[in-house]
């Protein structure tokens, strides 16, 4: 069973969402990573990119697919994780860590109310088991 | 409804994840992709491979069928003999690629793909009209085990008093495995040594579990479909309706080694013939990009500005840790050290065609 911190936001394209004030940090969730199998490479933004929500930042690349990975909410990449882009880790930190050395990128949130559209954990896991039973 | 091997069960209970493949329903990873893979390449792994076909075609006409529904020399083969060969339709198109077993004389058995199966059985039934011979679509009375890797003799030794080192490379014996009857054969699809074991299909239960827990100690484990694309990939092995198709040539594939035009005639042998003497347009050849991005099936491929393909089968090879493909190019753009581009996510990435296969294992039994 995937973990789901109840802590974080999320979206049905399967990212997760860590807010603290005007910020906020940007990952894939463990379900995702699971769907997607061994990562072995990540297409990142550069910091100042600004992106609307609902557009493709980057890419996760397991052996098996290609994955774009979306902008939860609308903002400005403030830094990007190099370390996963990059990674000598005999487990991808994505799929190690999902949520921790695994995240993505940072951003400054274009309009902050736009978190509240996002999906609490308990909403995105009935989602996730939606999903499974099509 | 999908298809299920007579190992469902088996599957779910090792806590496979299940997709859908040619209409079955298949395990494509276990522990993980990767692991799977390099299981393989360092120790053995087992794969349930029991969705592909088998059409048994018996009679004093067999090997006269076989002959002309396939494109390789089957009266080449001594009993046990096993060849690779394609199958075509008349406009000289892939209908499949398959194993061919001589058993006896009279008794050819042929291991084709499982997407294929129902279509290929009507193809070689519609040539069989007038011809002393029976073919039989026997596919759901057999399981079908690939065990693949440098310990895969031992381990299946293990299961079996027979001399398996006798057993040469794409050759077959009758074989108890752990008292089961079995057609045990030195094939597969991964660039190891390993075996193919044909079994009745009531017995694949007991046969997967005796094989994994004897491989234990070895280093053998389950492995999915992910892991069979990947390894397949690496030793340059086409993938029926990826690397070819009923709109491409064996000659185009690459597969000019298993067409033999002077064995007499077959179908598709004309357009072959014909293609030969007129020299190909375009073949299939092995890429590697030189990038961090890989390509994927059906990624555009661009050579001086223009769109000239796309990617048959790309993937990041979990061994030789490059990203490495196969792909239809114009013949004067495929030769060895050729540079073209891959489109990816639209930024074109520089891809270089290289010799295939990728890899290549130190041959014992060749």
């Amino acid at each position: 069973m995937a973990n789901t911190p109840e802590d974080l936001s999320y979206t049905k394209d399967h990212e997760w969402v860590r807010a603290k004030d005007s910020e906020a940090t940007v990952g894939i969730t463990d379900h995702a990573q699971h769907q997607l199998g061994d990562v072995v490479y990540v297409e990142l933004p550069k910091a100042g990119d600004k992106f609307e929500s609902g557009v493709p930042f980057g890419s996760v690349e397991s052996v098996k697919a290609a994955s774009e990975v979306y902008m939860p909410v609308s903002g400005e990449v403030i830094e990007v994780n190099e370390s996963i882009v990059d990674s000598s880790e005999k487990v991808h930190p994505v799929n190690a860590d999902p949520y921790g050395k695994g995240w993505m990128i940072r951003i400054k949130l274009a309009n902050p109310s736009q978190l509240d559209a996002l999906l609490t954990a308990v909403e995105y896991e009935d989602y996730i088991k939606e999903e499974a039973a099509e | 409804m999908q298809k299920r091997t007579p190992l469902y069960e088996a599957h779910i209970s090792l806590g496979a994840r299940m997709v859908e493949f040619a209409g079955w329903e298949m395990p494509v990873q276990y522990s993980g992709h990767i692991q799977e893979h390099m299981a393989v390449r360092e120790a053995a792994g087992l794969f349930d491979i029991s969705h592909m076909g088998e059409v048994e075609i018996r009679g004093a006409d067999a090997l006269a069928l076989v002959q002309k529904v396939t494109t390789n020399d089957a009266s080449k083969l001594e009993d046990n003999q096993v060849q690779y060969s394609t199958m075509l339709n008349d406009r000289g198109g892939v209908i499949d690629d398959l194993l061919v077993y001589r058993v006896n004389s009279e008794f050819f058995l042929l291991v084709v793909n499982a997407g294929t199966t129902d279509s290929d059985f009507e193809w070689i039934k519609s040539h069989a009209a007038s011809m002393n011979v029976e073919a039989c679509n026997t596919s759901d009375a057999f399981a079908l085990l690939a065990l693949q890797g440098p310990f895969a003799e031992r381990i299946l030794q293990d299961l079996s008093d027979h001399m398996l080192d006798r057993i040469p490379y794409y050759w077959s014996q009758r074989v108890l495995v752990d008292g089961l009857d079995c057609r045990v054969s030195r094939t597969g699809y991964t660039g190891e040594d390993g075996f193919e074991i044909l079994c009745n299909a009531a017995d694949a239960r007991h046969l997967w579990n005796r094989l994994l827990v004897t491989g234990m100690d070895r280093g053998l484990i389950p492995c999915g479909l992910a892991a069979r694309n990947t390894l397949r990939l690496e030793a340059a092995f086409r993938l029926y309706g990826h690397d070819m198709d009923e709109t491409t040539t064996p000659l185009e594939a690459g597969l000019g080694w298993v067409v033999k035009l002077a064995k007499g005639d077959f179908a598709g042998r004309d357009v072959l013939l014909k293609q030969k003497e007129e020299g190909l347009k375009r073949k299939l050849a092995g890429f590697e990009v030189l990038d961090r991005a890989p390509a994927r099936d059906g990624y555009l491929i661009v050579i001086d500005g223009q769109q000239a393909g796309v990617v048959a089968s790309g993937s990041p090879a979990p061994f030789l840790k490059k990203n490495i493909g196969l792909a239809y190019l114009p013949t004067e753009h495929a030769a060895i050290g050729t540079d073209f581009f891959v489109v990816v996510r639209g930024r074109n990435v520089p891809a270089r065609v290289v010799e295939t296969p990728f890899y290549k294992r130190d041959k014992k039994f060749d």
